[in-house]
């Protein structure tokens, strides 16, 4: 199937004869039949999806431009962008974007190289692959609320098996402790998802440029890398919106104490904690945008490789 | 909001009419959310009041998560939400003016207030008070006593400093003086009792909204906050003062760790079940004061009954409500689940006193006890001061007051982000 923009058909397709007509009339209306019926299949997703999302953000977008705190409820009314104004302008809002951002990006980095490692060494796991694969899916599988209560035990003096510091007293081990959860509980995911991606570049491939007397780097960079970039950076981009996101495992191991309050667990506190419902919407919605604005990005930077991706799964 | 008040309308029109068949149809049930209590004794009361209610009502005890944080965010989604199946109300102390103030309670009647507001402990009253009316009934009441191992401290000193210079003499892993510093509502108790036993205040005309300030007179509210600044970074503190919370407290009096702790008499209950051999070194003692000569003002905590607005049956709620927190019933409470009463008499009665071996104290401290301001915005300053002052130990008290002061004001303008 040829699409407009990509790349001339591969020989086997029948081309369409020049200044034809696109198919005789029984067969477009067949084909205006079947997309109409394909409308109908989709439609009852489409609506669910408008009513527990659209909604719901919609909503928030409306309700971020009022004053409306549960507490007060006489004072309820329009105010534009104030609210947007004063979430601005709050160094906390900053502050906790700063801690939103060191933990997605340290416990992303990390993700990616130890996945990668699992992935690759996976590949060559000649026995007892189902089983190993199996495993590492545990800390995946397993709730993010308990992983989180373990992770806290363990950095907990008295109560760990690890060690006697009190790692959540303080700001920078309180994030490697997050860091550590979060990287426990997602690295398998990024390590199967990568595994698949490898399974896609050809054995042959690389057993010639052994021939060739590239070196196991020369392997890695220049066939391997290119083979799972498009996997990579599907990856990248779940791991990114997922961890910009993060609030289980912060509100159970230190609920933002030193430091560690992130941009969800801030929207938390004035929505459940305050009943501002304006100004907690507006953190939301500002989240989303950052969420939203980040895969955006993402689409428009590697448009060619998420493509090629979409390629890959039609054939 | 005309639809809003469409619907209270129709509700408050319907409810006679709902009652009215209730009663003719056999009890109505009334839902009582309140948070887990362990012992039995919320559900054995529920039972008696609905056996003494003759058929009138039958109350269903619908247990909300232990800590009070989750209890008030669960409550706060069904009332926010109209949720009808909430009759009677657990309210923690410093909810009243919150809840009274988004329309959730309803107010008790003059007749109805005042024939149960007679022999309550004044703190306690003083809790379920805003704006001159009674949104609820004193049910339990709970404020901080000092505990210390009298093997290790014979005699303790009355004031945070000179307690603190006594642990510090003990030799290191018998010295820990416990202490919530945790980022939660107990660290903003703790700092409220402190800048209270100091001569000074959170929060100025707290049921004012127009007039509501920080309160915090400078040398006073440094003078208590010095207290949390030299504890945090006094050894005697611990590693783990910044996420302390009541468990960990007790956790550390129970290990041995601890020679002195401030707590809720829960600790002594704790020690009778799991720690006996400690029991008999367990000495207690006035919450701590802040000036040498001024006697302190502890926190003070507890429980109230009010009634949902959105309940469909007020009337049997009220009375169930009354039932409940009955002298008798507060007695069982207290005996069965550890729980202070808040009427005054009950303190006299044997088996409470066999329960609390302090009861004496405890009533006297109760009564000195300073409750946290009466605003609808109290979350909103909880949350100022436990971002003004958290960590402990990052606490400079001449410059921690201004900031405070312009946080708190910020919090009670509701309109500042936290």
């Amino acid at each position: 199937m040829s699409r407009p923009g990509g790349p001339p058909a591969p020989a086997g397709t029948r081309p369409r004869p020049i200044g034809a007509a696109p198919g005789r009339p029984a067969t477009r209306r067949r084909r205006r039949r079947r997309a109409r019926s394909a409308w109908w299949l989709i439609a009852p997703a489409v609506l669910t999806m408008l009513a527990v999302t659209a909604y719901p953000v919609l909503y928030a977008c409306w309700l971020s431009l009022q004053r409306y705190d549960l507490r007060f409820p006489d004072q309820r009314g329009f105010v534009g962008l104030d609210n947007y104004a004063a979430v601005l302008s709050a160094p906390v809002f900053w502050t906790d974007l700063g801690a939103t951002l060191v933990i997605a990006g340290i416990a992303v980095a990390i993700q990616l190289v130890a996945g990668f490692g699992i992935a690759l060494t996976l590949r060559r796991a000649v026995v007892g692959r189902r089983a190993v694969h199996a495993a590492l899916l545990l800390p995946y599988g397993i709730i993010t609320v308990v992983a989180a209560f373990a992770w806290q035990y363990a950095a907990t003096p008295d109560l760990s098996f690890v060690s006697d510091r009190a790692w959540l007293a303080e700001r920078w081990s309180s994030f490697a402790v997050v860091i550590a959860t979060e990287v426990w509980k997602a690295t398998p995911f990024v390590a199967l998802l990568l595994l698949a991606g490898l399974a896609a570049v050809p054995e042959e491939l690389l057993e010639t440029a052994e021939v060739d007397g590239a070196s196991a780097w020369q392997r890695f960079r220049q066939v391997l890398l290119p083979g799972i970039r498009p996997v990579l950076l599907v990856v990248l981009l779940y791991r990114i919106l997922d961890s910009i996101r993060v609030f289980d495992t912060v509100f159970v191991q230190t609920d933002g104490a030193n430091g560690t309050e992130t941009l969800s667990l801030l929207a938390y506190d004035q929505l459940a904690g305050r009943l501002n419902l304006g100004l907690g919407s507006a953190v939301s919605v500002l989240l989303f945008a950052l969420s939203a604005g980040t895969a955006l990005t993402f689409l428009l930077v590697f448009r060619a490789d998420l493509r090629q991706l979409a390629r890959r799964e039609e054939r | 909001m005309p639809r809003f008040r469409a619907a209270l309308l129709a509700v408050l029109a319907a409810a006679p009419l709902l009652v009215a068949c209730g009663e003719d149809g056999g009890p109505v049930t009334l839902g009582w959310y309140v948070g887990q209590e362990s012992s039995g004794a919320y559900r054995e009361i529920a039972r008696r009041c609905t056996d003494a209610s003759a058929g009138r009502y039958a109350i269903r005890l619908e247990q909300l998560p232990r800590s009070a944080d989750a209890q008030r965010e669960a409550l706060v989604r069904r009332l926010a939400a109209r949720d009808r199946t909430v009759d009677l109300i657990g309210l923690d102390v410093i909810w009243t003016a919150e809840f009274a103030g988004a329309g959730w309670l309803r107010p008790w009647d003059a007749e109805r207030a005042t024939a149960v507001s007679r022999g309550v402990l004044a703190g306690p009253l003083a809790t379920a008070t805003y704006r001159g009316r009674l949104w609820a009934v004193p049910f339990t009441s709970n404020t901080q006593l000092l505990w210390y191992r009298k093997s290790r401290v014979p005699a303790p000193p009355p004031t945070w400093d000179r307690l603190i210079d006594t642990a510090e003499l003990l030799p290191a892993g018998q010295g820990t003086f416990a202490v919530q510093g945790g980022r939660y509502e107990g660290y903003t108790a703790w700092v409220a009792a402190l800048l209270a036993s100091a001569g000074t205040g959170l929060v100025a005309d707290p049921e004012d909204p127009d007039r509501a300030r920080a309160d915090l007179a400078p040398g006073p509210a440094a003078r208590a906050l010095g207290v949390v600044s030299r504890l945090a970074r006094s050894p005697v503190a611990g590693s783990g003062l910044s996420v302390a919370t009541e468990t960990e407290s007790s956790d550390l009096v129970l290990s041995g760790a601890a020679a002195l702790t401030v707590a809720y008499p829960t600790l002594y209950a704790a020690a009778r079940a799991d720690a006996p051999d400690l029991l008999a070194d367990l000495g207690w003692a006035r919450y701590p004061a802040v000036l040498a000569g001024v006697p302190s003002r502890p926190p003070l905590g507890g429980l109230n009954l009010g009634v949902s607005s959105y309940s469909r049956h007020p009337g049997p709620a009220f009375d169930a409500a009354a039932c409940l927190r009955s002298a008798a019933h507060q007695q069982l409470a207290a005996v069965r689940g550890g729980l202070p009463p808040t009427l005054e008499l009950v303190y006299d009665v044997p088996a409470v006193r066999a329960q609390f071996p302090f009861a004496v104290l405890l009533r006297e401290s109760i009564a000195a006890a300073a409750p946290r301001p009466a605003t609808p915005a109290w979350s909103d300053v909880s949350l100022a001061v436990q971002q003004v002052l958290h960590p402990p130990a990052s606490v400079d008290p001449e410059r921690a007051v201004p900031e405070l002061r312009r946080r708190i004001d910020d919090a009670l303008a509701s309109q500042a982000l936290l």
